[in-house]
């Protein structure tokens, strides 16, 4: 009788406790502005609601969202990736090179996901052999491969790609979802699950956390921080393969600055730079609420820079509210 | 041979030598001193830069800030000279470096009082800082001959036949000489970097010493933004657009440890003039402008994984000599 008490009682406290626990969440709060921003944008222009326009806005983002779900994961880990814009722009210039030659769209693709594991593969080796700060060895290789990406191109721009390569960034799926969308929510489930139901997720939060204790319990700190740095070379030659499509060309500053508009989609998240804490969830929404705003302010003829003190603006003021909440909440109880 | 390994800054003035020496046998004129004083002189902003952000380094912290920081005070200095053409130029000077304290310390209030991580911080008033060039112009240049005579000329005035950009740099390589090596807040600066805690109990406020360094780099970053936009004679939004990644990289080759509480003002001063005579260098020698990038990178992590090396050399002496007792 006591037993079944205790199992009724507990039941019921769990989800409670979860419900709770997700109303105080990180994601709770991206929520609220992602609704906010919704109804902003579709009050601001009739022709925001329109599914294709809905659909087109999607291309704000994914590109960068898929390459944000492998840099949060670097993150939680303690360490950072700035090389990632330069990756996507040293992958864009050899498929650019390769398709020149005469490769095919499947060789392209090959090509281009190696470029991408390569060059995740130096980063990993930098860090984990010489165990040198990510920062910096990222700033170095940064400079790096979009040099290469410059040798190879110059100041000229590759056109030339085979017809069926523009699926990647111009294919819809299901009538009006792109390609790109059913790629962006297939890695979100596809992170989710490999940070939050894998050992592998859980040897990443116990790094961030503590990497000394996570060496101690057993975990194969340098294993994982290599396959982390191979995943955001891998993500950032997918991106990079979808953008190319899309765009249909090649330049050597294809994708300049996104190293830093992608931190800030992974920190708005909810992702601690720190390391450590974080979920797949919040960078989807912080993606999604980016591109909302992208979007939105195109339809104002708000130019790009504007909406980027925008962003800005919601980096510190949504990281500095539950600062100034939980001290506000302290000083009233005392 | 030993010595010269583990005292970074003789390994920097070792390797710029040799730099220069393997230039100079492709190409005799690199190494005259007409030309040399160019290569300085072309390096100054970067100089003084780099040593703002050491001081932000040092404490633990990073200003990505310092390039919009610097472009919004040149735009402004451009935009005092439009306004006031004859308004003298050292307040035109003293303007920028205000609004580059005022910004700086915006940075440093929002990492002291509200302890949001640095690197989140500077991120977010990097975009803030150049947007609002766009609010302040419309996204419009001020060109050459927008800008007052005198306003143009101060960088490139002779004084002692070096020209002026240079002797602002000395100056600032001067007073952090000066304020890093003998001041209170120098101190405090290796201090808090080194180990936060202890810091603490010395009495020292690791909070507010992040302040005063965030408004050291801004208000260098200020200097420097009337000196890139006088200098070039020509202010838009993208001006000093990506430098900060110069900066950071002209610091870590000077051996600052990001990890905080390593560094010095030669060493920093010295890994700016290694980037600069490699930017200089590299289209005299005939060597494609488009591989100066990759080039730069390979440098940077050289230079890193030295480095490192000396820190870990480091470590190990005092074990080994905790474990002798």
């Amino acid at each position: 009788m006591a037993d079944a008490n205790i199992k009724s009682r507990h039941i019921p406290d769990r989800l409670q406790g979860r419900g709770a626990r997700f109303l105080k969440s990180w994601e709770s709060l991206l929520v609220v502005v992602a609704i906010l921003i919704f109804i902003a944008n579709s009050l601001a222009s009739p022709y925001f609601l329109d599914p294709w326009n809905l659909s087109d806005a999607t291309f704000n983002f994914t590109e960068k969202a898929m390459i944000a779900f492998a840099m949060a994961m670097v993150i939680m880990a303690g360490e950072i990736d700035l090389s990632v814009a330069a990756i996507v722009a040293l992958t864009s210039t050899t498929m650019g090179y390769a398709a020149t030659q005469g490769f095919d769209t499947p060789a392209l693709v090959v090509v281009g996901l190696a470029v991408g594991l390569v060059c995740g593969a130096i980063n990993g080796l930098l860090v984990t052999r010489l165990g040198l700060p990510s920062i910096v060895v990222t700033i170095g290789t940064m400079s790096l491969f979009r040099g290469i990406a410059f040798i190879i191109l110059g100041d000229q721009a590759f056109t030339e790609y085979p017809a069926s390569f523009s699926f990647f960034g111009q294919g819809y799926v299901w009538w009006v979802f792109s390609f790109e969308f059913c790629l962006f929510l297939g890695f979100a489930g596809f992170y989710a699950l490999l940070l939050h139901k894998t050992n592998f997720g859980r040897a990443v939060y116990a790094i961030g956390n503590n990497q000394t204790a996570a060496l101690f319990s057993g975990v194969r700190v340098a294993r994982v921080k290599f396959t982390l740095f191979l995943l955001t070379g891998l993500m950032s030659a997918i991106a990079s393969i979808c953008l190319t499509s899309r765009l249909g060309s090649t330049r050597p500053s294809i994708a300049l600055g996104w190293e830093l508009e992608i931190v800030t989609m992974v920190v708005l998240g909810g992702v601690s730079i720190l390391g450590g804490s974080g979920t797949i969830g919040g960078v989807m929404l912080a993606a999604l609420i980016m591109g909302m705003v992208t979007f939105g302010f195109g339809l104002l003829n708000v130019p790009g820079i504007v909406m980027s003190i925008f962003i800005g603006l919601l980096l510190i003021s949504v990281i500095a509210l539950p600062i100034l909440y939980t001290r506000f909440k302290r000083r009233i109880t005392q | 041979m030993n010595v010269l390994l583990r005292n970074r800054e003789a390994l920097l003035v070792v390797a710029i030598l040799v730099l220069v020496a393997l230039i100079a046998t492709r190409f005799p004129g690199f190494v005259e001193p007409a030309n040399l004083g160019r290569v300085y002189n072309d390096t100054s902003i970067l100089i003084i830069l780099a040593l703002g952000q050491m001081a932000v380094i040092l404490t633990r912290c990073i200003d990505l800030s310092m390039a919009a920081n610097l472009a919004l005070c040149g735009m402004v200095a451009g935009l005092i000279n439009l306004a006031y053409p004859d308004l003298p130029i050292p307040f035109v000077i003293l303007a920028a470096m205000a609004l580059g304290a005022a910004l700086g310390s915006i940075n440093g209030l929002l990492v002291w009082k509200l302890e949001i991580p640095p690197i989140v911080v500077t991120l977010g008033t990097l975009t803030i800082y150049r947007g609002t060039i766009f609010l302040l112009t419309n996204g419009q240049w001020i060109n050459a001959h927008q800008m007052s005579e005198t306003f143009k000329r101060l960088p490139r005035a002779d004084l002692l036949g070096i020209p002026t950009l240079s002797w602002f740099s000395i100056l600032i390589i001067a007073i952090m000489f000066v304020v890093m090596g003998r001041t209170a807040l120098g101190r405090a600066f290796y201090a808090v970097g080194g180990n936060p805690h202890a810091a603490v109990y010395t009495g020292i406020d690791v909070g507010r010493t992040r302040f005063f360094a965030y408004c050291l780099s801004g208000t260098l970053a200020g200097l420097a933004g009337y000196l890139w936009v006088s200098r070039y004679a020509v202010a838009y939004v993208d001006i000093a657009l990506g430098f900060e990644l110069d900066i950071i990289a002209a610091c870590v080759i000077g051996g600052i440890s990001i990890a905080g509480g390593i560094g010095s003002v030669p060493g920093a001063v010295l890994g700016a003039l290694f980037l600069g005579v490699i930017k200089n260098a590299l289209p005299v020698i005939n060597i494609s402008p488009f591989a100066q990038m990759a080039i730069s990178g390979t440098v940077i992590i050289i230079a890193v994984a030295v480095n490192a090396r000396a820190e870990r050399r480091k470590g190990r002496v005092i074990l080994k000599k905790a474990e002798a007792h």
